[in-house]
């Protein structure tokens, strides 16, 4: 199958080896990935904060950049950015009036998949053949779990991951408190919720704290590592990708 | 222009201002051959599975009653005064409503309470009822999936207040009164009559979300079920 | 969207701390108190985890409650669309069965004619149901002004009232006191307190049910709300526990109730449905103990004088909007508030508004519209991350994300045209620099100056404002040495085919490791 990666502009701009880590994953399950040079962003986060108006030309920008590209499906490695893809980008389009936008958007979102629903639903697998030999427990984001239903999808990819021990989170539903610019505008509250979730990531004794969203585990990993509790987040993508012969994120700090 | 002219006015205005566009953006998901006239869906359960008065329907209206800390008796028909009786417990007086069919309490005991008919002559006041200890009446109709008896201010039921106030209330029911959902309560009642839905003691939660049964109503209920002979 | 250019709403006169609707201070503000004191985020805590294992339970058995959701949601968006003709439906209802009905467009309003109808009684104290209209209307501060004692008669609306506190939960407007705290409370302000009371909460209970009994059996007055009412019958309906309603509903000579116009449904077997979606959403109860329900006035049983009061007071401001009427689909469960973690955090009183919570952040600003860029209501649109919880619980369905979302949007677009904020200047920026891939690579690439204060962690700790509220309470990862699109460009060349069909799948990453080590991973 031909992939189109969307790179995301967090992973693109602060954690590359998350999109490396999806390329390296899908072309060793024998799909052909393509980069649309041209993409940066879903536009999700000026729609999040207010600013519709100023996120019509990022939507613009990624509508048409994936217009232009030849694919079958489209992946990103987050929950967050294909809920926008799905859920936002024909609304903003819609608002400002362009009918013909929101109907590309919509024909889009409708190839678009976050990692593992590509995965699960439709490449049909869940042995990655990945090798993780580390102790770890997974965030479900709350826009991969409420936005785009992806359930224990992600749960299941991990349990078949050789090597690891998968503990559960306690009252892992519950948000991280990022939430884009909320982190900065309602910074105080943010940081109860982080505190809340680092002492539940804490509990499990895990080393390793995983999620579908880098947005995220820039939030809950700042945390973690501004108190040096010594437990590291990576993405699920990273931990699929893992094989014996390179184990992702295995370097230390 | 009066008030209310005025409000309609603007509420017909908003109305129309606010439609849902064809197609747009509310979320409204009702679709399919399951639309009503009105375009409200209406898939989920309107009866029951189990027919009223079974088992089936009596045994889990027991499980939510005692759930809710109600003492539930179970009797034969020619059982029902001394079901009453054990449900009254250490009462020493008891109110009726006028139409309760006689023999529900027994008064010829040596130990029978005292028992006051509201209505006979007068209507009692609240004050008066303040100094009786329980209450007896019938129902209308009792709902098993949540446990609730209703009462409609039928004769064999009386004014709402006579429940109200004496702190334990014993409810005599059919076991033929007792269906499996909500639907299938509704439709037997009808909207008019004054309607007081009771699902176990008085209760609150408001310290720390922590339930306390019995607050301002009857801290006591004790129901009677009365199986077909 | 629709502009609706109504009349606007006559506000409470007074300073703004007094409008049950308006807090003084923006939430960030109210909020980053709250989260400060150990004692509140306990008491939230603990409530919040006991009710949403509570509501879960029980909404798990009910095998059809999606479908019951879809039900509830489109009857409210009929009700919606049929308002008019549904109110004056009720009103002949209500008339018909020796009710008397009375139109309210505003709070100032709806306190004369209570005032003026209490007045008529002689009564100088009436009792009351916990209402949300009535404290949206701020009335017993109102009756308090014309010498009229309102006595609230549930429990933890009696604790708010003893405390001279303020609500801050629809359901439980004690949520933020603990049972030590209640005690002291009652023993401090209760005039008839028993003095062995212990924090038990049996024992704080039986205390107010003693302290209210007598007020009970010689009211003659009551005020109250609605949870429903039915335009087909003029059925009113009351839900509550402890049997304060009832005693509210049956004993005194005059009833007056204050509804909201939204609170109607079209007809009685609708009953069905909310009397099913309402209690496991509230108190997470298959049933509440008791459900009250009159048509105007009963010969011999009960009040014997009855009258409604249909309150507008911002209501069709939201009604005019078709996104934002669906907030009038609102049932007052609470569950949106049991679930949201920021409402876990902040409590009730960082809202300002008698209606708090996810439902409250885009009810509130409908109803008060908003005056301007420094009206606190602004803020409450995103005193949220969007986590969704508050979607998955409303019984009504109500999208109160998309709601937020389009009401930021409005809180943007009002503010623009003056001198744009920071934020303004920023997102501007940043949607010029998101839409050209080259202008993103080049922030990209000025974006690892960042690199040179990350240290030898790879980590930043220090940044300016307002970068500054996040690097206070977290680590910002240093960029690494080569962007994903600089390692595509560098492994896979110009052509973004990637490896064709005739080459093998490239595996491994040949990418450097960067200098700084660590800023490669989330």
């Amino acid at each position: 199958m031909r992939i189109a990666l969307i790179a995301t502009c967090i992973a693109d701009a602060l954690f590359p080896d998350v999109d490396r880590s999806v390329v390296r994953l899908l072309e060793r399950l024998g799909h052909r990935v393509v980069f649309p040079t041209e993409q940066v962003c879903c536009g999700q986060m000026h729609v999040n904060t207010g600013y519709l108006a100023e996120a019509l030309p990022v939507v613009r920008q990624h509508v048409e950049t994936f217009e232009r590209a030849e694919f079958d499906v489209a992946v990103a490695p987050s929950g967050s950015c294909v809920g926008s893809v799905r859920h936002q980008q024909a609304m903003v389009a819609r608002r400002s009036g362009d009918e013909s936008l929101a109907g590309r958007a919509e024909e889009l979102a409708g190839r678009t998949y976050e990692l593992s629903e590509l995965l699960v639903d439709v490449l049909g697998v869940i042995d990655v053949g990945a090798y993780y030999p580390h102790r770890v427990t997974y965030h479900p984001t709350c826009h991969s779990l409420r936005m785009l239903r992806v359930g224990d999808k992600p749960l299941q990819l991990l349990r078949a991951v050789e090597g690891i021990d998968l503990v559960e989170l306690p009252d892992a539903q519950s948000c991280c408190g990022f939430g884009g610019t909320f982190a900065l505008k309602n910074s105080d509250v943010s940081t109860a919720m982080l505190a809340d979730k680092m002492s539940r990531v804490l509990s499990t004794s895990a080393e390793v704290c995983t999620a579908g969203d880098s947005s995220c585990l820039l939030h809950i990993g700042g945390g973690l590592t501004r108190l040096r509790t010594g437990v590291r987040t990576v993405h699920l993508a990273q931990i699929l990708a893992s094989t014996r012969d390179e184990v992702a994120g295995s370097v230390t700090v | 222009m009066s008030t209310r002219e005025e409000m309609l006015g603007r509420i017909r205005a908003a109305v129309a201002a606010g439609a849902p566009l064809a197609g747009g953006c509310v979320p409204l998901e009702g679709d399919g051959p399951d639309l009503a006239v009105d375009g409200v869906p209406r898939r989920y359960r309107r009866t029951g599975d189990q027919p009223p008065g079974s088992p089936a329907v009596l045994d889990v209206l027991v499980d939510r009653l005692e759930d809710y800390r109600a003492t539930v008796h179970r009797c034969a028909a020619a059982d029902v005064a001394r079901a009453v009786r054990t449900a009254l417990g250490d009462a020493r007086s008891v109110v009726v409503p006028p139409g309760l069919p006689d023999g529900t309490v027994d008064t010829a005991a040596p130990d029978a309470p005292e028992v006051v008919v509201d209505g006979r002559p007068e209507p009692l006041s609240a004050v008066a009822l303040d100094r009786i200890d329980a209450v007896v009446t019938a129902a209308r109709v009792a709902c098993a999936v949540t446990g609730t008896i209703v009462l409609d201010g039928e004769p064999d039921q009386g004014r709402r207040v006579i429940t109200l106030i004496p702190d334990r209330h014993v409810v005599v029911l059919r076991a033929e009164q007792v269906v499996q959902t909500w639907p299938e309560t509704v439709a037997l009642l009808e909207p008019t009559r004054p309607l007081t839905m009771i699902s176990g003691p008085s209760a609150t939660s408001d310290i720390e979300l922590s339930r306390v049964e019995g607050v301002h109503g009857p801290r006591n209920l004790q129901v009677v079920i009365v199986d077909p002979a | 969207m629709t502009t609706f250019l109504g009349v606007p709403t006559r506000r409470l006169a007074g300073p703004d701390d007094e409008d049950p609707l308006r807090g003084s201070r923006p939430f960030p503000a109210a909020a980053a108190d709250a989260v400060r004191d150990p004692v509140l985020r306990r008491n939230l805590r603990r409530a919040t985890t006991t009710i949403r294992a509570k509501r879960e339970h029980v909404v798990s058995e009910v095998a059809d409650w999606e479908d019951l959701r879809d039900t509830g949601s489109a009857v409210k968006a009929d009700v919606m669309a049929r308002l008019p003709e549904l109110l004056e439906q009720l009103e002949s209802a209500v008339t018909a069965r020796g009710g008397v009905v009375h139109w309210a467009a505003d709070a100032a309003e709806a306190n004369a004619i209570v005032t003026d109808l209490i007045r008529r009684t002689g009564a100088d104290e009436v009792i009351k149901v916990k209402s949300m209209a009535t404290q949206e209307i701020g009335l017993n501060e109102h009756l308090a002004e014309q010498g009229i004692a309102a006595i609230e008669t549930d429990l933890a609306e009696l604790i708010v009232q003893l405390a001279g506190d303020k609500p801050s939960h629809i359901l439980v407007p004690a949520i933020h006191r603990g049972r030590a705290e209640i005690r002291q409370i009652f023993l401090e302000r209760m005039a008839d307190v028993p003095p062995a009371l212990t924090d038990e909460p049996r024992v704080l209970a039986m205390a107010a049910r003693e302290h209210l009994r007598r007020k009970f059996l010689s009211a003659k007055v009551a005020v109250s709300g609605a949870n429903f009412a039915i335009a087909e019958t003029g059925t009113l309906a009351v839900v509550e526990s402890e049997g304060n309603g009832r005693m509210c509903l049956t004993l005194p000579e005059t009833l007056i109730t204050v509804m909201g116009i939204e609170k109607l449904l079209p007809s009685f077997g609708d009953l069905e449905v909310f009397l099913q979606l309402l209690p496991r959403s509230s108190t997470g109860e298959r049933m509440n103990p008791y459900t009250s329900l009159w048509t105007g006035v009963t010969p011999g049983d009960g009040p014997q004088e009855f009258h409604l009061v249909l309150l507008d007071n911002g209501r069709t401001n939201a009604l005019a909007d078709s996104l934002g009427r669906t907030a009038l689909h609102c049932i007052r469960c609470s569950a949106c508030l049991n679930v949201c973690p920021v409402y876990e955090r902040a409590g009730g009183h960082a809202y300002g508004s008698v209606y708090p919570g996810p439902i409250g952040a885009v009810l509130t600003p409908q109803l008060t519209g908003l005056t301007g860029g420094h009206d606190v209501n602004a803020t409450l649109p995103y005193a949220s991350t969007l986590c969704g919880a508050c979607f998955d619980a409303c019984p009504v369905k109500i999208d109160i994300p998309s709601m937020l979302v389009e009401l930021r949007g409005r809180a943007v677009d009002a503010g623009r045209g003056g001198v744009p904020d920071g934020w303004a200047a920023a997102m501007k920026a940043a949607s010029w620099v998101m839409s050209g891939e080259r202008r993103w690579s080049v922030a990209e690439t000025a974006s690892r100056a960042g690199r040179l204060v990350a240290g030898r962690r790879g980590r930043i700790s220090r940044l300016p404002f307002p970068l500054s509220r996040w690097t206070r309470s977290r680590d910002l990862p240093a960029p690494p040495a080569e962007t994903f699109r600089q390692w595509w460009a560098r492994t896979r060349g110009d052509d973004d085919a990637g490896p064709d069909a005739g080459n093998p799948p490239i595996a491994g990453t040949p990418a450097p490791r960067p200098a700084a080590d660590g800023g490669d991973r989330p």
